[in-house]
C-alpha cells in the first residue's frame, strides 16, 4: 500500500479519530491524554510536511472517497460524483500551517488549561477544529467545503466560550456563531444556485463548465461576501475582537489559521471555480477596497485599545488586509499582461504573508496567554515589568512583534517588501497606506512592550511552564527560518501556491 | 534571496551588514572620553525637579499615544459609534456590502 | 407560475430570516431568525432537485413506467438538505445553550446591552 496515495484523507481522519478517542483516553489518566493528543498532532505535522513537499514537487492528489481505488475517478458518470479530495499546493500550503500552528497550541495547552475543568471536551475540540481546517483546505467538492466549515465554526465557537464562568466568552461565542452561521448558510444557497444550473458540486468540474450566468453572479457575490466575513474583514470584522479576545489563548492562535481556512476558501472560489470567467469582474477591486479598509482600520483601532488580546485580535483584521490586498493585486491583474511580471509577485507576498502572519500572530497571542496566565488579567494597565522575570516570554514577544511590525530581517519584511513594490506599481496610494500601517503596527507593540514588560518591577510573578514555553519556542523558530531563508521559503513553497491558485487549468485538469 | 519585483531582499546579507555596521560603531564609540564622572553625571535632569522612581515613572497603557487619540478625535469617536457590539449591526453590515457588490454587478445591465 | 411558487417561499422566508436576525432584539428571536433563514436554504434546495410529476429515486422500488432516470426527482439535493438539517440542529442548539449562558450572566436576553464593544 502506498501511503502517499490514502495521505489526504489520512490527514482528515487521524485528528477527526483521535479527536473522539481522546474523551476515553482522558477517563484512564491525564498523562496518558496528554501524551495522546501531543503523540496525535506531532504525527499530523510530520505527516503533512512529507505531503506537503510530495505536492510541491509538482504533483496534485486526488482522492475520491468510498473508492476501491481512490486516485481514479467514477468515470462513468462522466462527472465526478462521490466527494473528491483534491489537493493542490495551495491546500498543501495552507494544511502546513493550520498542522503547526495546532501542533503549537496543543503542546502550550497543557500547562495553560491545566486548572480548567472539562480538558477532554477540550482537546477533543482542539482536534475536531483541526480536521476542520484541514478538512476545508483539502477538499474538492463545494458542499463538502460548507460541512467543513461548520464543523470548524461549531469546535471553534464551542471553544472560545470553553470559559463559560466569563460573560464575555459566552458573548464572544454567541457572536461568532451567528455571523458564522448566517455566513455559511449564505454558502449553502450559493451552492444550491451552482448545482440548479450544472448538477455539479465538485470545484475542478465546475470551473471547466462555468459560463457565469446571472445566477452564477449572485452566487460568486454571496460566496465572497460570505467568506470575506468569516476571514474577518472590514466592514464585516466586527465578531473578530469579540470571538479572539476571551478565548484561551492556544484556541485564539488557532483561530487564527481558521479564519485563514477561510481566505483559502476566498482564493479557491475566486480563482479557480471562477478562474474561467473572472476576466470582467470587479472582484479584485472589491478585494483590493476590502484589504485597504481592513489594514487602516484595523490599525486605528488596535492603537487604542485597553486589553491586550483585543489589540491583537484588531491586529489580526489589519493583517489580514494585506493578505487581500496582496491577492487582491493578483486578481486584478488576472489575464492581463502585467500579471506575470509584478501580479504574480503581489500574490507570493499575499500568500507569503498568510504563513508569516499565522506565525508571529499566533505567538503574540500564545505570548499574551503566558501573560494572562500569570497576572490573570487583560488589562494593559494593570501589567508593567514582567521582562524582569520572565525573560523568555520577553524575548518571544520581541521576535513576534518585530516579525509582525515588518522589521527587517524578520518574515514580515520579506512579505510586505513583496507586496509593496508590487501595489507601488498599480497605485502608490496602496503602498503608502499599506506603510503607514506597518508604522502603525509598530507603534502599537512598542505600546504594548512598553506598557506590559518595561519599568520597574511590580508583580512577583515566574516565568510561564515549560510547556507554554515549548509550544512558544516552536512557533518563534518557525518564525527565525522563514526570516533567515525567505527566498528559499518563496522559491520551493509560496511560488508553488501561487501558481496554484493563479492556473485554474491545472487545478480542473486534476479531475 | 528572494528576488522581488523591483529588486532583492537577503536576510543573511542584511545582518552581516547589521553586525559590522554595530561593531564599526562601538568601535566609534570606544574612542570616546573616559573621563567622565559616575553618579552624579549620569542621572538625568528633569528641569530641576525630583526624578521620579521607576515605579511612579511607568506610563501607563491608557496614556500611550493620548496625542494621536486627542488628535484624531472625530475619527475615533465615529469608530466607537461604528463599534458597538451589537450582534444585529454586524449582520447589517454584511447584508450592506453584499448589497453593494451586486448593485456593483448589476448596475451595467440594469443601465442596458 | 405554480413551479415558481417554492423560489418565491424561499425569497420570503430568507427576506423574513434577516429581517428577524437584523432587527429582532431578544437573543432567541435571533436565533429564531437564523432557523428560518436555514429553512429558506433547505427549501430552495429541494425544489431545485424537484421534477414535474417526479417520483421518489428509489430503483428497487419504482412505480411503472417511470422514465429512469428523468422521471425521478434529484437525490442529491436530498442528501445536501439532510446534511444541512442535521448541522442546523447542532448549530441552533449551540446558540441556544450560548443564549441561556448569557442570560444566567447578565440576567438579560437583550443584544443591545452587552459589553464586548469598541
Amino acid at each position: 500500500m502506498n501511503i502517499m496515495l490514502h495521505m489526504p484523507a489520512l490527514l482528515i481522519v487521524l485528528p477527526l479519530l483521535a479527536a473522539f478517542v481522546t474523551p476515553l483516553i482522558d477517563k484512564l489518566s491525564r498523562k496518558a491524554r496528554n501524551a495522546f493528543v501531543i503523540a496525535i498532532v506531532v504525527i499530523e505535522e510530520i505527516m503533512m510536511l512529507f505531503f506537503a513537499f510530495h505536492i510541491f514537487s509538482g504533483n496534485i492528489a486526488i482522492y475520491t472517497m468510498g473508492s476501491s481505488e481512490p486516485t481514479k475517478l467514477v468515470t462513468e458518470a462522466a462527472v465526478p460524483i462521490r466527494i473528491v479530495l483534491e489537493v493542490d499546493a495551495m491546500s498543501a500550503f495552507m494544511g502546513i500551517i493550520s498542522a503547526t500552528v495546532a501542533m503549537a497550541a496543543a503542546i502550550y495547552s497543557i500547562s495553560f488549561v491545566e486548572e480548567s475543568k472539562g480538558k477532554g471536551k477540550f482537546y477533543t475540540l482542539l482536534l475536531i477544529m483541526l480536521a476542520g481546517m484541514i478538512g476545508m483546505e483539502f477538499t474538492g467538492d463545494l458542499f463538502n467545503m460548507f460541512v467543513f466549515l461548520e464543523i470548524l465554526s461549531i469546535s471553534s465557537c464551542a471553544l472560545i466560550a470553553y470559559r463559560n464562568s466569563d460573560g464575555n466568552a459566552v458573548e464572544g461565542a454567541f457572536k461568532y456563531m451567528v455571523v458564522s452561521n448566517i455566513a455559511a448558510l449564505l454558502v449553502l444557497f450559493s451552492i444550491a444556485l451552482l448545482y440548479s444550473q450544472y448538477d455539479l458540486l465538485n470545484i475542478a468540474a465546475l470551473s471547466k463548465v462555468i459560463s457565469y450566468t446571472e445566477l452564477d453572479k449572485v452566487a460568486l457575490v454571496l460566496l465572497v461576501t460570505s467568506f470575506a466575513m468569516k476571514a474577518g474583514s472590514v466592514p464585516m470584522h466586527y465578531w473578530v475582537p469579540d470571538g479572539y479576545s476571551p478565548a484561551p489563548a492556544s484556541i485564539t492562535a488557532m483561530l487564527v489559521s481558521a479564519t485563514q481556512a477561510s481566505l483559502y476558501a476566498l482564493f479557491r472560489v475566486s480563482f479557480t471555480l471562477y478562474g474561467k470567467v473572472i476576466t470582467a469582474s470587479y472582484i479584485g477591486v472589491f478585494l483590493i477596497i476590502l484589504g485597504l479598509l481592513s489594514m487602516f482600520i484595523g490599525v486605528t483601532m488596535a492603537l487604542s485599545q485597553k486589553d491586550i488580546k483585543r489589540l491583537m485580535a484588531y491586529h489580526s483584521v489589519s493583517q489580514t488586509g494585506y493578505m487581500l490586498l496582496g491577492v487582491g493585486i493578483g486578481l486584478y491583474l488576472l489575464n492581463t499582461s502585467d500579471f506575470n511580471t509584478y501580479g504574480i509577485k503581489a500574490m507570493e507576498g499575499g500568500i507569503f504573508h498568510i504563513i508569516n502572519n499565522a506565525m508571529y500572530k499566533g505567538l503574540l497571542f500564545l505570548t499574551a496567554g503566558a501573560i494572562f496566565y500569570r497576572l490573570k488579567t487583560r488589562n494593559l494597565n494593570e501589567m508593567g515589568g514582567l521582562a524582569h522575570s520572565m525573560k523568555y516570554t520577553t524575548l518571544f514577544f520581541i521576535i513576534g512583534a518585530l516579525a509582525i511590525a515588518g522589521i527587517p530581517p524578520f518574515n514580515g519584511f520579506a512579505s510586505k517588501l513583496l507586496i509593496y513594490e508590487a501595489a507601488y506599481r498599480v497605485s502608490p496610494i496602496l503602498s503608502i497606506v499599506a506603510m503607514i500601517v506597518s508604522i502603525l503596527t509598530l507603534a502599537s507593540f512598542v505600546k504594548v512592550f512598553h506598557s506590559a514588560f518595561m519599568g520597574a518591577k511590580i508583580y512577583e510573578v515566574e516565568e510561564a511552564p515549560k510547556s507554554m514555553l515549548i509550544g512558544m519556542a516552536i512557533l518563534a523558530a518557525v518564525i527565525i527560518i522563514l526570516s533567515i531563508f525567505p527566498g528559499l521559503v518563496v522559491d520551493k513553497i509560496v511560488a508553488p501556491a501561487a501558481h496554484a491558485l493563479a492556473n485554474w487549468q491545472v487545478y480542473a485538469g486534476g479531475v | 534571496m528572494l528576488k522581488t519585483y523591483a529588486g532583492s531582499w537577503d536576510a543573511i546579507t542584511w545582518i552581516i551588514a547589521f553586525i559590522t555596521i554595530a561593531i564599526v560603531v562601538y568601535i566609534i564609540r570606544s574612542f570616546g572620553r573616559k573621563d567622565y564622572r559616575k553618579g552624579e553625571a549620569q542621572k538625568a535632569f528633569f528641569s530641576g525637579e525630583d526624578v521620579l522612581s521607576p515605579e511612579e515613572m511607568h506610563v501607563r497603557a491608557s496614556n500611550i499615544y493620548w496625542g494621536f487619540v486627542e488628535a484624531m478625535k472625530g475619527y475615533y469617536a465615529w469608530m466607537r459609534k461604528i463599534h458597538n457590539g451589537i450582534i444585529n449591526d454586524y449582520i447589517a453590515w454584511f447584508v450592506g456590502v453584499a448589497a453593494i457588490m451586486f448593485i456593483v454587478f448589476f448596475i451595467q445591465e440594469v443601465i442596458k | 407560475m405554480i413551479y415558481n411558487i417554492p423560489f418565491i417561499t424561499t425569497a420570503i422566508l430568507a427576506v423574513i430570516g434577516l429581517y428577524a436576525v437584523i432587527f429582532k432584539r431578544n437573543l432567541i428571536k435571533i436565533a429564531i431568525g437564523i432557523t428560518i433563514l436555514e429553512s429558506a436554504v433547505n427549501l430552495s434546495l429541494i425544489a431545485i432537485g424537484y421534477r414535474k410529476g417526479g417520483v421518489a429515486p428509489i430503483y428497487t422500488n419504482l412505480p411503472p413506467n417511470v422514465d429512469i432516470p428523468h422521471g425521478m426527482v434529484l437525490p442529491v439535493p436530498q442528501a445536501l438538505t439532510l446534511t444541512s438539517i442535521v448541522i442546523g440542529v447542532a448549530t441552533l442548539a449551540l446558540i441556544l445553550a450560548f443564549a441561556m449562558k448569557i442570560y444566567k450572566h447578565y440576567g438579560s436576553l437583550d443584544s443591545h446591552s452587552r459589553r464586548l464593544k469598541e
